[in-house]
């Protein structure tokens, strides 16, 4: 399955520098995704999360982001090593993402069909007309009638103008797609909805997804593969079957422990000690051996190696649990 | 034993230049002492407002607000002074809901100055044992909010919330805004309070997990009103509501091997202004029929399972 990558990152190393102090977001992350395949991202605030999808579009902010070392390799075409220009053709035709905040990722002062028809006329040569007509059709896509072009985004309600970021993610059929927590800022039955069409579209144009969520039950519903990140870092990786029939990596089991459920009737929930960890520190060893309950001597003394516990599924831990869930 | 917080057709209307905001209409739930009263709905649906009312953060607009028997809709002065000493609040976002200028010494010992039933001695070991109880270190008495992360802010929240030994406190999404191994650290500690004050809450939330792990009785909200009220183990076992039903269907679980039968509701929450009366759940719902314009009553169907909605036996098969 190696060889069939069609998106792969290898040693990826990004840092945010200040005068002051320097954030060590990610930290040799290397992971790839076949062909139409999904992967989620899990991990929490501060985790690197948003900062991979970033270096995969090229768009940190520079500075303070410092991209130290790494490969994005698209197709086997290196995305670090294009010039700008060239890279303007790949965001918005075969890399696109949907950012987190609807409220915020949309133009206030532009109408929302304009807002789709820019990227369509930006990557292809069409008439004003013919843009026009895609973006309709765009809108009706995701389930907005295309009426409401006209309209401002502070006249859709939160889940309407999700639908409206997804329509411009996915206005030039791209073969990536990022999704920044996609459905965090929505409500339950609105995300429902919005998963749904995720899920349909997803399937219809083959597309690849990376998923970047912390929500455990999101991930269970869309992803093939799952990642798992903590500290700048992918601790654990495996199959969707893998990571939740048998989580390893302590973070991960601990994860899992600390989500209520709504099948069962713990009384207590078992959280995971202390916090997570300060990003600008040098920590030589495993980064979660400090909220370890696993922990040994050991853990600190060098880089912690990931192994391979069965094909496929690595986990970055000396003592990897093997409790089934 | 009689419940220590009782709502009677409590309502919270809001004028508008577009209308009236029905934002709480005629809620009626009562809560026991000890218990946790869980509140659920999607945004808009009046939960914080509810929460507020119960606070005297907001006036009622009509109803009554019974605490230990008592009316408290109405009391001003003195004696208003003297219930928000009882019933206290924790609130959503730990980001701005601490004064940014204070210290955490300031912002827990606020309430105890203001009481005025400490000396300045007793002020001062009381903050200690409120740091204590809710895990702050004392080293941490003299930072500013900024310095904490959203965990530690949160349980600053809650130590000023405690600081009056209140006995009755409105939990408002008070771990949304935290990542989950957080979220368990402070879930834990509030059913820890709870345990050892006999504390009363109302849990006011989105995520149907967490309401589900804390709360004894739970009511489900839509637009304003009460939909579904019960034991919150019997409203997963038996969601008769059609809200309710498609509110639980909704949300994604950890267990891979589950599909659920979803029920993806068309469309979106519709406007709290000059609703119309009848069902204002009719528009989404796949069961409504021409009895569902009528206005709805919240019907107990079981013993303490309450339902507002006209043609939940024959959606349920249940006896009539």
């Amino acid at each position: 399955m190696s060889n069939e990558k069609y998106l792969e990152v290898k040693n990826l190393t990004v840092e945010y520098v200040t005068s002051e102090e320097t954030v060590y977001a990610v930290n040799d992350v290397s992971f790839g995704i076949e062909k139409g395949k999904t992967l989620g991202l899990v991990g929490e605030t501060g985790a690197g999360k948003t900062t991979i999808a970033r270096s995969i579009l090229r768009i940190l902010p520079v500075p303070p982001a410092v991209v130290k070392g790494g490969e994005i390799l698209l197709n086997g075409k290196n995305l670090m090593e294009l010039p700008e220009s060239e890279m303007c053709k790949v965001r918005g035709r075969d890399v696109t993402m949907i950012f987190q905040d609807p409220m915020t990722a949309l133009n206030p002062t532009m109408r929302v069909g304009d807002q789709i028809a820019e990227v369509i006329l930006h990557h292809e040569n069409l008439s004003k007309k013919e843009g026009r007509k895609r973006a309709e059709e765009m809108l009706e896509m995701v389930g907005i009638p295309a009426e409401r072009y006209e309209e401002y985004p502070h006249q859709f309600s939160g889940g309407m103008k999700q639908r409206v970021v997804i329509a411009i993610a996915l206005a030039c059929n791209p073969d990536l797609l990022l999704a920044d927590e996609p459905t965090t800022a929505l409500d339950v039955t609105i995300q429902a909805q919005v998963l749904e069409m995720m899920r349909d579209l997803h399937a219809r144009k083959n597309m690849t997804m990376i998923l970047i969520t912390h929500d455990l039950g999101v991930v269970a519903e869309m992803c093939d593969d799952v990642a798992i990140v903590y500290g700048g870092e992918i601790v654990e990786m495996g199959t969707l079957r893998d990571i939740f029939k048998h989580p390893s990596h302590p973070y991960t089991v601990g994860l899992f422990g600390a989500l209520p459920d709504l099948e069962s009737d713990r009384h207590r929930l078992t959280p995971i000690e202390g916090l997570p960890i300060d990003p600008t520190l040098q920590i030589t060893g495993c980064k979660f051996k400090p909220r370890c309950p696993y922990a040994t001597e050991e853990c600190g003394k060098a880089a912690v190696q990931a192994q391979e516990l069965t094909p496929g599924h690595f986990c970055k831990c000396l003592y990897p649990r093997k409790e089934v869930r | 034993m009689a419940p220590l917080v009782e709502l009677n057709h409590l309502k919270k209307y809001f004028k508008t230049p577009r209308g009236m905001v029905h934002a709480v209409d005629d809620v009626s739930m009562s809560i026991e002492k000890g218990q946790t009263m869980g509140v659920v709905g999607e945004s808009g649906c009046g939960k914080t407002t509810l929460g507020r009312v119960l606070v005297h953060l907001e006036e009622a607009t009509d109803g009554e607000m019974l605490f230990g028997g008592e009316n408290m809709v109405d009391v001003r002065g003195e004696k208003l002074r003297a219930f928000r000493q009882r019933a206290q609040i924790i609130f959503q976002d730990p980001y701005s809901s601490l004064n940014p200028r204070y210290t955490v010494e300031q912002t827990i010992q606020e309430p105890l100055i203001l009481s005025g039933r400490y000396k300045r001695k007793e002020i001062e070991q009381k903050t200690t044992e409120l740091m204590n109880l809710v895990g702050i270190a004392q080293r941490l008495r003299l930072s500013y909010p900024h310095e904490l992360d959203g965990g530690r802010r949160q349980r600053v929240g809650i130590a000023r919330a405690l600081a009056l030994d209140p006995e009755f406190i409105v939990c408002d999404e008070p771990v949304s805004a935290l990542d989950v191994s957080i979220q368990a650290q402070v879930l834990n500690l509030l059913q820890d309070l709870q345990e050892a004050k006999n504390l009363t809450y109302m849990f006011i939330t989105h995520d149907l997990s967490v309401v589900r792990h804390i709360s004894d009785h739970i009511s489900v909200m839509y637009l304003g009103q009460l939909v579904e009220t019960c034991e919150s183990k019997e409203l997963f076992l038996k969601p008769w509501h059609p809200y309710t039903k498609a509110l639980l269907s909704a949300i994604p679980t950890t267990n891979i091997d589950k599909k659920m039968d979803r029920i993806i509701l068309k469309g979106e929450i519709t406007s709290p202004i000059n609703p119309k009366p009848g069902c204002r759940f009719a528009a989404r719902c796949i069961y409504a029929a021409e009895a569902c314009k009528e206005p709805q009553q919240l019907r107990e169907i079981e013993p303490n399972h309450f339902v507002s909605c006209c043609r939940v036996e024959e959606i349920n098969e249940l006896k009539a």
